[in-house]
């Protein structure tokens, strides 16, 4: 298996879809001549020419709606938006359109586009453009959201998103870019809705939310260590379609649940997954949900303060204690 | 809201805006094309004023709901611009845009159907009034969002382009659309990725409820893209063949020479934005002058003054017009409401199974996958029913949770009365005698759009 940086899988994808299939192609800012700004798209004008690798200009709701548009008539676009925060522009196109057009139009005409978009908080990057919106994409029935946490799933959940039907809303994280891993020579899981057990365990499940799964696997190992708690650590990889039946069925085991995710609380991804999990699970649990998220504020500059503001194994660790606590 | 000094105000801005000299209005400037072309294009634009007019009707019947935008008075732009696509080109349109499905063929009972919110619509009743589309005709949709359609327009033409065919897009918008930011985007994109696209707008003097010149800064819409690479045109949106010529000669350039254009069609709308619109913005008189210009009136006299035509000839027509809308609303009538088991149909595609939770239905305590709503328990369609039945409209019968079925069995739909084996459904049928309850008369002073 061959070892590879975040960034290089997503790259592998992209190269080994658009080598398969001529509709696929890609779009955004600064992708082609500047290779990207995280350099995810590294090589590929210049093996797949302008045609297909297209730099926009800063348009981003134009961007997107173009990516709609062609998809309707059978292409396959990739577009890249260069911060999620900057995904916000193009709302109306991903919400009102991408989403709902199959729907609307009474299943008419699909929609095979994704936007892939990094998130995440760590490189000091201030109130515009650090922040997790998994959970605003989650909201949307008609859209797909894959939040790869590893090398592997990036590669295998990129591929399958091209490959879907659906309109996908692709997020990656900033600080997992550089990040190693081995990936099989597809990539990892080739299809969505199947969660991940990192780690096996029977005293707590804890389940994380894009580089958090990261977050949640290094606070279990600290459980094990100094606990004695062996925690099952679940990373859903896909939000949509979600893979609940791996979650319940873990929790139903350990009867303890931990959500962790880098963005906000209210309306969160947590506050999703615990209300699935109490009103289904709610038999088995010896505790009451513990949420572990970002702090409730626009995202700061400061770096002793940044850091404070999204969660860390610490965190993690104190939630799943929480869970231990008399009652 | 504008009062009574801001339309005379707008009165004087009148005069100028639509640039009468300038476009030559109400002047004969094109020779009439070959008789078979001349009823094609009259029995058009009287079919699309008909089946508005019928709207209105039903509309304040309650048959139909939600906003209603109606486009009597720019039924010579619909149809001179759209007569001049070949069928393989695509048409986009705005929320007002019954008469582009009519004139692009799509049936208008899968129209007024559409609009009574029934399964054989040509959206299965899920988009209305505002969300028509038609992929057969590629017609690809009304959109609800002021300019949101534009990228949508692009991309098609940039998957024409992609696809190297010569296929082009025609992308319609209103006056109001032109203030939107992706207005400057498409354009800028357009012309950059040299893309076969006509933008035409539809320039019917008014944004909702605000003035052209209230609205916008510059108010020959047709330089408002020239900046950014587009060139604008204006054509006499009343007069169908200027419409025809100009929009013929736009898709020309940007189908041969890969130069989007633009075209503004000056029209006006008869009709308030939508039917809750009491129109305090203008003055009757103003809307009186228009009527005079009337297209359907003006083509139709020149069919006679010119021998084209008798009057009796004219008349004739505007009776098949009148007859094909009986026969939409009688076809809209019968269609059965959708299936409240298809509620999660066609939010996703999927391909060969279903392994996670796509879709969750919180509406009752059995939680359960939306897309699995056919095998959902007996409570969740207890309350699916319990809730349709505050909608007041169609009969129990046309709601009744059909067994689980292929969903792409078109044509197959069971008409109201056909439900033999269902007893129950059959007395509620009986007991509400044909079907509809007496339909409200609707109170139109409330709601905005």
């Amino acid at each position: 298996m061959a070892v590879m940086r975040y960034r290089e899988a997503l790259n592998q994808a992209l190269r080994e879809e658009m080598e398969a299939d001529e509709q696929v192609f890609l779009m955004g800012e600064d992708i082609g001549v500047f290779q990207g700004a995280f350099k995810v798209t590294a090589g590929l004008l210049e093996e797949f020419g302008e045609k297909r690798v297209r730099d926009t200009p800063i348009s981003e709701n134009t961007i997107v709606g173009m990516g709609v548009g062609s998809a309707m008539i059978g292409l396959r676009p990739v577009v890249e938006l260069m911060t999620v925060n900057f995904s916000l522009l193009a709302m109306d196109q991903i919400v009102n359109h991408a989403a709902a057009i199959r729907y609307m139009f009474g299943g008419q005409v699909k929609v095979p586009l994704v936007v892939r978009m990094p998130q995440g908080a760590g490189h000091q990057l201030g109130p515009t453009h650090s922040h997790c919106f998994e959970a605003f994409y989650l909201h949307v029935p008609g859209l797909l959201v894959a939040v790869p946490s590893t090398p592997a799933d990036a590669k295998g959940l990129l591929k399958a998103a091209i490959r879907d039907d659906n309109p996908v809303i692709f997020i990656e994280h900033e600080t997992l870019y550089g990040q190693r891993g081995e990936v099989p020579e597809n990539g990892g899981p080739l299809r969505f809705g199947e969660a991940a057990i990192r780690r096996e365990g029977d005293d707590v499940t804890v389940i994380g939310i894009s580089r958090m799964a990261i977050t949640a696997q290094k606070a279990a190992d600290v459980l094990a260590e100094e606990h004695e708690i062996e925690a099952e650590v679940i990373d859903p990889r896909t939000l949509r379609p979600l893979d609940l039946d791996t979650i319940l069925e873990s929790v139903e085991k350990t009867n303890r649940a931990v959500i962790v995710e880098e963005g906000w609380p209210h309306g969160g991804v947590g506050a999703n997954l615990a209300a699935l999990i109490q009103e289904q699970a709610f038999d088995y649990l010896d505790a009451p949900v513990q949420r572990v998220t970002g702090a409730d504020v626009p995202m700061p500059y400061s770096k002793p303060l940044e850091q404070a503001a999204f969660p860390h194994e610490e965190h993690v660790v104190h939630a799943a204690l929480a869970t231990f606590r008399d009652l | 809201m504008a009062t009574r000094d801001a339309t005379s105000k707008e009165k004087d801005a009148q005069a100028e805006v639509p640039g009468g000299e300038e476009i030559g209005f109400g002047e004969v400037k094109h020779g009439l094309p070959d008789a078979e072309t001349c009823r094609t294009v009259l029995s058009k634009m009287m079919l699309i004023r008909r089946f508005e007019e019928r709207a209105g009707e039903m509309y304040a019947k309650a048959k139909i709901g939600g906003f209603l935008h109606l486009c009597i008075g720019e039924e010579a732009t619909i149809v001179g611009a759209t007569q001049a696509l070949a069928e393989t080109d695509y048409l986009m349109s705005t929320y007002r845009e019954h008469g582009q499905a009519l004139a692009r063929g799509t049936p208008p009972n899968a129209v007024m159907a559409e609009l009574f919110g029934r399964v054989d619509g040509c959206s299965k009743g899920r988009g209305g009034s505002m969300h028509l589309f038609d992929w057969e005709r590629r017609f690809l949709g009304g959109y609800g969002i002021v300019g949101g359609s534009l990228p949508l327009s692009a991309g098609v033409a940039l998957a024409c382009d992609y696809l190297e065919t010569d296929d082009a897009i025609l992308s319609m918008m209103g006056d109001g659309a032109t203030n939107q930011g992706t207005f400057g985007e498409t354009m800028n994109l357009a012309a950059l990725w040299k893309l076969p696209v006509v933008f035409l707008i539809i320039n019917n003097q008014f944004g909702m409820g605000t003035a052209l010149h209230r609205h916008s800064a510059v108010t020959d819409l047709s330089l408002k893209s020239e900046g950014f690479g587009v060139p604008g045109t204006r054509c006499d949106g009343m007069d169908v063949l200027d419409v025809h010529a100009v929009v013929t000669e736009a898709l020309g350039c940007a189908r041969d020479e890969r130069k989007p254009q633009l075209v503004e069609a000056v029209t006006y709308r008869y009709r308030g934005h939508s039917m809750a619109d009491p129109e305090e913005y203008r003055s009757k008189e103003e809307v009186e002058e228009w009527r005079e210009r009337d297209p359907i009136n003006a083509f139709a006299k020149r069919l006679v003054d010119e021998d084209v035509f008798t009057e009796d000839e004219v008349k004739t027509l505007d009776a098949e017009a009148i007859e094909i809308v009986d026969e939409a609303q009688r076809f809209a009538d019968e269609s059965p409401f959708p299936d409240l088991d298809s509620l999660y149909d066609d939010v996703y595609v999927f391909s060969d199974e279903v392994p996670a939770w796509w879709t969750v239905d919180e509406r009752t305590p059995e939680v359960h996958r939306g897309e699995r709503e056919r095998e959902a328990g007996e409570l969740p369609h207890e309350l699916a029913e319990k809730g349709a039945a505050y909608a007041g409209v169609g009969d129990h019968a046309q709601r009744q949770r059909r067994a689980p079925k292929d969903q792409d069995a078109e044509g197959e739909q069971q008409g109201p009365g056909e439900e033999d084996e269902d007893d129950e459904a059959e007395a509620v049928a009986e007991a509400s005698g044909n079907g509809e309850p007496e339909a409200e008369e609707r109170d139109e002073s409330g709601g905005a759009g």
